[in-house]
């Protein structure tokens, strides 16, 4: 195996990722449970301007004056799209899509147009479209640690205010909490913790990082806490994973490779999770049905048996068949019946209620007239 | 008698067209008050004005004789169910606890007195072994009782309730009307958007017609009349006295 890269890197590279990772998990938590996944899409998108901007201007690539001009930009954009709804009538979807792509634009035309600078320190800017691993020093890693963990600070200090919101705004409004500022306060969050990660993951992919680690998290429970520690070891793990992938291979780019690993662990979540998970659902549809199913070949017995003198009269297969055409799983169920001491079997080859199979039956019945 | 509510000369318009139309309205402290008129006819909206949710374009609400701000402690309120997401990774106890937010202030979080208080609200109205529970798997019935529990915990003087009836079982019907009635016994004042007209006389008080504009409003056995009805509906309504 090649050892392609020295401690520094790896180390660099790790931390790098896991922190970006860990914060957009976090935040990207209460963007999908608010239902603005698509807000992150567009503040990503519309940093790029920003990033070339603060490089135009200043002439520097230091890690915090790009991200202060992306994170300016994307809030700018956050802010424009909210004008829009406000004046116009153009709905939420139209006025993120119509911002998202004249940010993004402008931004475009800013890098090419940067190229074509004389000096040569602006190599690298591109990579803010597909994010660059490899290319993070400590400085970058240390920036991000400090804006990151700012950002979580807020989170914690304003939880329950930012829970309510989340859930319920306007009875927070009812509770005269200062709803607007709170909004205001949870969105510059979530830019933060996009801009984060621009450098790495790239501005086109970056919002994947902030739906995927909280859609595979809000699988795996039911409680809001649990489901941001969930969210931050699923971003944090998919932008290692990614990261270290990308910088190994060469010529891998590191969004994409970082943003597949997180659709990774959708995928295996959306599936597998208990309770929420699609294997799950199957699993419980079809005991639900074998149950259903067993009732009713109870019950049959029981309208049988109750023509005769006595509730234990025994009735043939034959007699059950006639009613219950699927025959297979007509004697798997009378098996079923049997072990669970419901139904008796006797020696002609019959089967008869048990007085615990009564009970069963008389309570079947009393929960459906009920 | 005092009143809990005064509205004067409202009027609250979305875009150009009025949703409610200069409405007058006082209601009486200690009195539970049915809202009812047909859809569209502003009950959401004149609810959610009262509460400062929604800024009218004309005229004013007072709550004893004061801002919504400055009573705000004071108004506990119950959204239509639908109005939240239902599959929120939260308990029902942490819903409840939600309505204390406002008592505890910035930063605190919910401690040991708090969730006892959540506890016997989920109590009150019947569900206390349900407060663990993720609130999706709760059926609608009981999710109108979190709701109602989260009210309560705000121990307020004026309760203001959008369809806490709206398709909810028999059962829950009567633990809510029970509670209403609790309520109005400890001298509350309670405003209760209603759609079920055979049940206004045996459940309220008072009652508003209100349809853009207020029709009638005071005392059910004075207001509730078929031809005030006639006038909220537009002549389609048919009512069905009881034989008994």
């Amino acid at each position: 195996m090649e050892h392609f890269f020295n401690d520094y890197t790896f180390r660099t590279v790790t931390l790098g990722a896991a922190t970006l990772g860990a914060i957009s998990g976090a935040l990207g938590t209460f963007a999908v449970l608010r239902r603005q996944s698509l807000l992150g899409d567009a503040v990503s998108h519309a940093a790029l301007p920003g990033v070339g901007l603060a490089f135009i201007i200043t002439g520097s690539k230091a890690p915090l004056i790009l991200m202060v001009g992306a994170g300016l930009a994307g809030w700018l954009a956050t802010v424009a799209v909210l004008a829009i709804i406000a004046t116009t009538r153009i709905k939420y979807d139209g006025a993120l899509g119509f911002v998202l792509s004249v940010f993004f634009g402008i931004g475009l035309v800013l890098l090419t147009f940067i190229q074509k600078f004389p000096n040569a320190s602006q190599a690298g800017l591109d990579s803010f479209l597909f994010g660059q691993a490899a290319a993070l020093v400590e400085q970058d890693v240390v920036t991000m640690a400090v804006l990151g963990g700012l950002a979580l600070v807020v989170l914690v200090l304003f939880w329950k205010e930012f829970k309510i919101l989340s859930f319920d705004p306007e009875f927070a409004n009812s509770l005269v909490l200062p709803v607007r500022w709170l909004d205001l306060g949870l969105t510059t969050l979530l830019v933060v913790a996009i801009v984060i990660g621009l450098q790495t993951v790239g501005v086109v992919l970056m919002s994947a990082m902030i739906i995927a680690p909280a859609a595979a998290a809000r699988q795996w429970t039911d409680n809001l806490g649990i489901m941001v520690l969930i969210s931050m070891v699923i971003g944090a793990l998919s932008g290692v994973g990614g990261a270290l992938l990308s910088t190994s291979t060469s010529n891998l780019p590191t969004g994409p490779t970082i943003v597949l690993c997180a659709s990774g662990v959708v995928i295996v979540s959306v599936i597998i999770a208990p309770r929420r998970g699609l294997v799950w659902e199957q699993i419980r549809r079809t005991l639900q049905a074998r149950r259903l199913r067993s009732e009713a070949i109870l019950l049959d017995l029981f309208e049988l048996a109750r023509k005769h003198d006595s509730l234990g009269h025994p009735h043939m297969e034959a007699a059950l068949k006639i009613m219950h055409p699927h025959a297979s799983t007509l004697r798997r169920q009378l098996r079923s019946l049997h072990s669970k001491g419901l139904i008796s079997l006797h020696s002609t080859g019959a089967w008869a209620l048990t007085q615990e199979g009564i009970n069963a039956c008389e309570k079947l019945l009393a929960k459906r007239v009920s | 008698m005092a009143n809990a509510i005064e509205v004067r000369d409202l009027t609250v318009a979305y875009r150009e067209s009025p949703v409610l139309w200069d409405i007058d309205l006082d209601v009486p402290s200690g009195v539970l008050m049915a809202v009812v008129g047909p859809n569209g006819a502003g009950k959401t909206t004149l609810i959610k004005t009262i509460l400062s949710l929604i800024k009218p374009a004309a005229g004013q609400v007072r709550i004893f004789g004061q801002s919504y701000r400055s009573v705000a402690s004071s108004v506990g309120y119950v959204p239509q169910r639908g109005s939240v997401d239902w599959d929120f990774p939260t308990s029902a106890i942490d819903v409840v606890l939600m309505g204390l937010y406002g008592r505890l202030g910035w930063v605190r979080r919910p401690g040991r007195s708090e969730r006892a208080e959540a506890l016997a609200a989920l109590g009150q109205v019947g569900i206390a072994e349900l407060a663990h529970r993720q609130i999706s798997q709760l059926s609608g019935g009981q999710q109108q009782r979190v709701f109602l529990a989260r009210a309560l915990v705000q121990d307020a003087r004026i309760y203001l309730m959008d369809e806490p009836l709206q398709g909810v079982d028999a059962t829950t019907e009567r633990t809510i009307i029970d509670i209403l009635r609790t309520l109005r016994s400890l001298g509350k004042t309670v405003v209760v958007v209603h759609h079920d007209l055979q049940t206004v006389s045996s459940y309220f008080d008072e009652v508003l017609l209100l349809n853009v504009r207020r029709i009638a409003s005071g005392p059910v056995s004075e207001v509730f009349t078929e031809a005030s009805l006639r006038l909220t509906y537009g002549g389609r309504v048919a009512i069905i006295r009881d034989a008994t």
